[in-house]
């Protein structure tokens, strides 16, 4: 017989993700980094991956217990209608617009 | 532990992957049909990747001591061109009578196009005559959430087909709650890069509960982990779950779910 389900306190929490979760914090902070020290960086910055990426951090800033769910909405395709065509179509991470056929 | 990987392309793993598999506690696994990476040149090609899928791949498996089981369809990515898509469901029925078939799938939608919708229809046909369980396929990245919507409404349209016997796959935080409240299945798929972590899996089963729920590794010919689900096991123990808890999630309800073709029996 197991014994009973205990779920961790918040500070065990803490304890147990921090530093891994620190880690990608850095990795995130490095990519940003990365792209303002390319001479190219406007070209990127304009583009809608990075601006998606811009909306999720503040989304992450936010204080509420669906940060995950939040953020997948935020990239999602939100429009209902099927494409007309998926030739050549693939996924990129985050909805390009309406204005696209599909990314 | 024990444990089922009820999502797994062993046709793109090595021989070492099935015995890593075989001494770490996974001892049956059942292989969807799926996207090769790249797009085949004809009907005939589908007729020689189901004949790996359901002669060759579960012999390779046994020689590990590892049960195979299938899932046999047309993947969304190849089904833009309905002129093979036709070619291929014209003869797809013969396979599913094979004694390693589960089921079809899998089956849905990649980029949410119309002819897409219109072979995922001709599956669940298909599906709907034979009394088939279904493995579902969602769409990647931001796709997804309008994927899984479609491709749930297109279900709950035809009543014949009951959601208990349908698994909607690679689910994520924002689609969990819309399959399990139309009483699907939902399956999580871990990718160390593109999909979940065990980390948020866990963090999955503690919001929405143990029941219908299915965790795979879909390890395949990308960055994949075929020991993926151990260590997600491993995590939610390390939170504290029982172990009659990790047992459901990962052995009993694979065998509850694939269970309801009556081929399949856990090794």
């Amino acid at each position: 017989m197991s014994a009973p389900y205990t779920p961790m306190d918040a500070l065990t929490i803490l304890d147990t993700y921090f530093i891994e979760n620190r880690s990608r914090i850095l990795d995130i902070a490095a990519f940003l980094d990365r792209i303002d020290r390319n001479p190219d960086a406007e070209t990127a910055k304009a583009d809608y991956r990075y601006q998606a990426f811009l909306r999720i951090i503040e989304i992450l800033q936010e204080n509420r217990g669906d940060r995950t769910k939040a953020i997948q909405i935020a990239l999602s395709d939100p429009t209902t209608q099927p494409l007309e065509s998926a030739l050549g179509l693939k996924a990129w991470g985050a909805w390009k617009g309406d204005n696209h056929a599909g990314n | 532990m024990r444990a089922i990987d009820p999502h797994i392309h062993m046709v793109s793993r090595t021989t070492d992957d099935y015995l890593k598999l075989t001494i770490s506690g996974i001892h049956t696994v059942a292989e969807p049909a799926f996207w090769a990476g790249f797009d085949r040149s004809s009907a005939n090609a589908f007729r020689d990747y189901f004949h790996q899928l359901t002669v060759v791949e579960p012999a390779r498996a046994a020689r590990f001591g590892v049960k195979h089981y299938c899932w046999i369809g047309l993947n969304s990515k190849e089904s833009e061109d309905l002129a093979l898509a036709e070619e291929v469901l014209a003869f797809l029925p013969e396979y599913l009578d094979r004694p390693n078939v589960l089921g079809i799938g899998e089956v849905g939608l990649n980029k949410n196009s119309r002819n897409e919708i219109a072979v995922l229809e001709k599956h669940l046909e298909i599906a709907v005559a034979r009394n088939e369980l279904i493995l579902i396929h969602t769409p990647h990245l931001e796709d997804k959430l309008k994927g899984t919507r479609i491709i749930m409404d297109m279900i709950r349209s035809e009543p014949r087909i009951d959601p208990a016997r349908v698994l909607i796959d690679h689910a994520e935080e924002h689609t969990i709650g819309e399959i399990k409240d139309n009483g699907f299945w939902f399956g999580l798929t871990l990718y160390p890069n593109s999909k979940g972590s065990p980390e948020r899996a866990i963090d999955a089963v503690e919001t929405f509960g143990t029941e219908r729920l299915c965790i795979n590794s879909s390890a395949d010919w990308s960055v994949s982990d075929p020991l993926s689900i151990l260590k997600c096991a491993n995590e939610m123990r390390r939170r504290g779950h029982p172990d009659d808890a990790v047992d459901q999630v990962f052995f009993r309800n694979p065998s509850r779910f694939l269970g309801q073709c009556p081929k399949f029996q856990a090794a």
